[in-house]
């Protein structure tokens, strides 16, 4: 039924087919599938599996059970496991996972499927090589430890014999699965994918346009829908007069969606769908509904009001969340500054809207999704339909870039039910609008800094923080951050000063909040890259210098006795500490290269700031010009990462130009914003992307580290804000606090 | 609304469709022929994902009725040979997620079609109208650069399948 091809989604029936029919393969992993019970039988018990298949042609097919949104993820997983097995990569074909416990998590957020991948994914490689060289030894009667594993062939050196991995997949596949403590790992030197700049998989179908995306999927007999989603969140249809959208040609039915129950979490919002046999119909008809809303709790909301009122509660006491040293009592006026911080409302703006189809039969529910957590799709339209999940067979489109929005499935369980509804395929496309108009948005913050500032020292800090948490969304009446959110850039900078005392206050929720590429880093990176420039100002420093000095002696700060548990994003500090030294590296590096460029001409100056985040150090540097008329070019930016071990260090740099573009649209120009409950801005006119022509000169620097894997997707993104707002300081001696600077400036 | 018989040259093969002459481009091949390399990012034609050749010039799809289109030829990325210009993007592994990338070529072969070695401005200007959320603009204008001067027919079809 369906003609989706491009992204190689193969079923388990599917790879049955390869192998199974044809007699030949061999299918490896902790917890095999169905095709493997040699595996299954071997380690029930383990939870990431069948990531490796190999058949009689000697073609490897890899398995990538995470989404791929731009980060290069169908490259890298499949390099990792390649590299490991001592696959040749041009027989590699990269199977997309469904969604499926046994892979574990799949939910790609968190810049973590190489940070918490890496080690299983070489595992996974290994223990395929280890069977395939069994094979090998005793089909040539020699011992194992003689032979060497290379380019999809197992070699016995001593008589020039050599076997290639399809020759051996079947033998192989009826070996036990070797237990994982036994496998040899290569050493790093040894790496021959890990570290390598392949070309990402689907280069080829992105230039001839049949990638496929969640928008692009059609299934046989499908109907088109368009949602008119509650304009304010909490309101639900109180009056509906569908006449005119039914006599639209192509119209089929109009159907009316429950609104949430309780808190949003991932539900759909509700609202009426129009299905149509094609997008432009539905889109019609849509447009010729008269739809009656019922009021709010959340009508009244303005988020210009609500920015007013959260930057005062800033300057009052909070919650204490961290309290190193004694707190301080003493602010002396000619030793104290303070500084009001503020970030608006922002949406991932992702250049595909949500996306999703689904086909929903007596048997089951198939999904087709652009959706970066297959498995809470899975469950959440199981759910909805009244299905068990295994009832309910979850795809993975390509992503047309996620940031975050894509880790809520409600569009997914909209199609599902409108699938189920109308008895046929559906698939649902939200319009720019509705993506901005309905979103999951990045939280309004505003953010307060206090400093006692000495002669020779920073002496104390109070910071506050404050803004609506991610957590209203799934429960509701919360009204305060999480400490989840806390650690996110706000009380894990480890600043070596002797009283420094950390806050949250109330914020109450007015609409969806999520998750966007480098969550509360955002705002907190914000806070603390302009207070620690304003600082230098105060101390006569450079900023450079005043990071090295609040920074301290180079440590591993475990933030014990500061009244915390640091979630430091699931890692142990053991494996991913928080290293003083690793920051001042990367500030090193961005300070050398800045010095080695010309010096900044009248009117333009430097900026820089630095931020751990999702465990990898990044430090920015950007050279901005301010004219007279006050029109604002940013020139250049220099950006330095240390994420420890890279996979693709070529996807790493992307990531760290995209990461650049991502914070100067933070920076100069992005805001959502509220009037009487409703999202006032509808598409890019106002809410405006950088565009090529604003884009800088990107120099990235990748800083060389033998440490683990640590996050490469959105830490980038916090520095890139302040070090644009200090380099303004630099460059005018206008100190700018509130985002975005199309307020202050011509962009 | 009224649906009427309409002929469509695309990529150099000839369509019939029933269709309202005012049914953006955009939608009739992707929905009605199957032609999904061409995407919606906003429909109002500010962020340029959607763009084609008509008779050679870049057009938003999203804005293009098939009223506008007959009689014309049109391009879109399944038909886009222009070998050059990808060998560039390769080279300079210009995609993130790939989702505007068809827009981002269409744009860009349209301008070397016009201006062989375009300078900055001239990309700039040829550019602008092509969001990329992704952050590919630094490679996107390495790989014109690259592509630039190197003669080719970029406004050329290939025939292909719907």
């Amino acid at each position: 039924m369906s003609q989706f091809s491009a992204v190689q989604n193969f079923s388990r029936r599917d790879v049955l087919k390869l192998f199974g029919a044809a007699g030949g393969g061999l299918a490896l992993g902790a917890s095999g599938l169905a095709w493997s019970p040699m595996a299954l039988a071997q380690n029930g018990e383990a939870r990431l599996n069948l990531f490796i298949a190999i058949g009689e042609d000697d073609k490897v097919y890899l398995t990538c059970h995470r989404s791929e949104m731009g980060q290069g993820i169908r490259t890298g997983i499949p390099q990792v496991l390649a590299d490991e097995l001592g696959a040749d990569w041009d027989k590699v074909v990269v199977v997309q996972g469904l969604a499926d416990k046994r892979y574990g998590s799949q939910n790609t957020d968190g810049s973590r499927s190489i940070r918490k991948g890496f080690d299983k994914m070489r595992e996974m490689g290994a223990m395929a090589r280890t069977m395939l060289e069994q094979a090998a030894a005793e089909r040539l009667k020699v011992p194992v430890s003689e032979l060497s594993t290379a380019n999809n062939e197992v070699t016995h050196s001593a008589s020039g014999r050599s076997l290639s991995f399809g020759e051996l997949a079947l033998a192989a596949a009826k070996l036990p699965l070797p237990e994982a403590s036994g496998l040899k790992l290569k050493s790093a030197k040894a790496y021959t994918h890990i570290g390598k700049g392949h070309t990402i998989v689907d280069m080829e179908a992105i230039l001839d346009g049949s990638a496929e995306y969640g928008y692009d999927i059609q299934l046989e007999n499908m109907l088109y829908a368009s949602i008119v989603r509650p304009p304010v969140l909490g309101s639900k249809v109180a009056k509906l007069d569908d006449k005119a959208a039914r006599a639209v040609a192509g119209v089929v039915d109009v159907i009316t969606l429950p609104g949430h129950q309780g808190a949003p979490s991932f539900q759909p919002l509700g609202g009426v769908a129009v299905l149509a046999t094609n997008s432009w119909s539905a889109a019609q008809g849509r447009k010729a509904l008269k739809i009656t809303w019922s009021d709010s709790p959340n009508d009244g909301h303005d988020s210009s009001a609500y920015l007013a009122q959260l930057k005062q509660a800033v300057q009052k006491p909070g919650k204490a969340v961290r309290q190193q040293g004694e707190q301080s009592q003493s602010w002396p006026a000619d030793k104290t500054i303070e500084a009001v911080y503020s970030v608006p409302y922002l949406a991932h703006a992702m250049m595909e809207p949500p996306a999703a189809a689904a086909s929903v039969t007596d048997k089951g529910a198939e999904i087709w999704a652009s959706t970066q957590t297959p498995q809470s799709a899975q469950g959440t339209v199981a759910a909805a339909l009244g299905l068990k999940a295994e009832q309910v067979t979850v795809h993975v489109t390509l992503l047309g870039g996620g940031f975050g929005r894509k880790s809520k499935p409600d569009f997914c369980v909209e199609a599902a039910l409108l699938s189920q509804k109308s008895g046929r395929p559906v698939k649902v496309c939200w319009s720019r609008e509705d993506e901005l108009q309905n979103g999951y948005l990045h939280a309004i913050s505003a953010q307060y800094f206090k400093a006692r500032v000495g002669d020779k020292a920073v002496e104390a800090i109070l910071q506050r923080t404050g803004f609506p948490s991610i957590s209203s969304t799934f429960a509701e009446g919360v009204d305060e951050p999480s400490a989840s959110e806390l650690d996110l850039g706000f009380v894990d900078v480890p600043l070596a000063i002797d009283s420094l005392r950390c806050e949250s206050v109330k914020a109450s929720a007015h609409t969806r909040i999520g998750w966007m590429r480098s969550v509360c880093n955002i705002q907190h990176g914000f806070g603390i890259g302009v207070f620690v420039d304003e600082l230098a100002s105060k101390r006569g420093l450079d900023t450079f210098t005043m990071w090295r000095e609040l920074l301290g002696k180079d440590r591993l700060e475990t933030f014990s006795d500061q009244q915390f548990n640091y979630g430091n994003y699931g890692e142990t500090l053991e494996r991913h500490p928080v290293d003083t030294a690793r920051y001042k590296g990367v500030i090193s590096a961005v300070e050398q290269k800045v010095k080695q460029m010309a010096k900044p001409e009248a009117g333009q100056g430097w900026g820089f700031a630095a931020h751990r985040s999702f465990t990898a150090y990044v430090a920015a540097a950007s050279l901005v010009e301010v004219t007279q008329d006050k029109q604002l070019k940013v020139l250049k930016t220099v950006i330095a990462i240390d994420a420890g071990t890279l996979v693709n260090p070529d996807r790493v740099a992307s990531q760290l130009e995209g990461a650049v573009m991502f914070g100067l649209s933070i920076a100069l120009m992005g805001r959502i914003s509220f009037k009487d409950g409703r999202v006032e801005q509808s598409n890019f006119h106002d809410y405006p992307l950088l565009r090529l022509s604003q884009c800088p000169e990107i120099e990235t620097i990748l800083v060389p580290s033998m440490a683990p894997p640590a996050g490469v997707g959105e830490p980038g993104v916090p520095p890139i804000a302040p070090s644009i707002v200090n380099a303004i300081f630099a460059a005018s001696g206008m100190r700018i606090r509130d985002l975005p600077l199309s307020d202050h400036f011509k962009i | 609304m009224s649906q009427s018989k309409l002929g469509l040259k695309i990529n150099g093969k000839d369509y019939t469709l029933d269709a309202d002459p005012n049914m953006p481009v955009l939608w009739a091949i992707r929905d009605l022929l199957g032609l999904t390399g061409t995407k919606y990012g906003c429909g109002a034609g500010l962020c340029g994902a959607c763009t084609i050749h008509v008779d050679g010039e870049p057009a938003r799809a999203c804005l293009t009725s098939l009223k506008q289109v007959q009689g014309k030829q049109v391009t879109t990325i399944e038909g886009l040979a222009a070998d050059g210009l990808k060998q560039a993007w390769r080279d300079n592994n210009v995609p993130q997620c790939g989702y505007c990338q068809a827009g981002q070529l269409m744009s860009a072969a349209a301008l070397l079609s016009q201006y062989p070695q375009p300078n900055d401005a001239q990309i700039e200007e040829a550019m602008v109208g092509n969001l990329c959320r992704c952050g590919t603009y630094t490679r996107i204008k390495a790989a014109i650069k690259q592509a630039s001067g190197k003669a080719e027919r970029v406004d050329s079809t290939m025939e292909v399948e719907a």
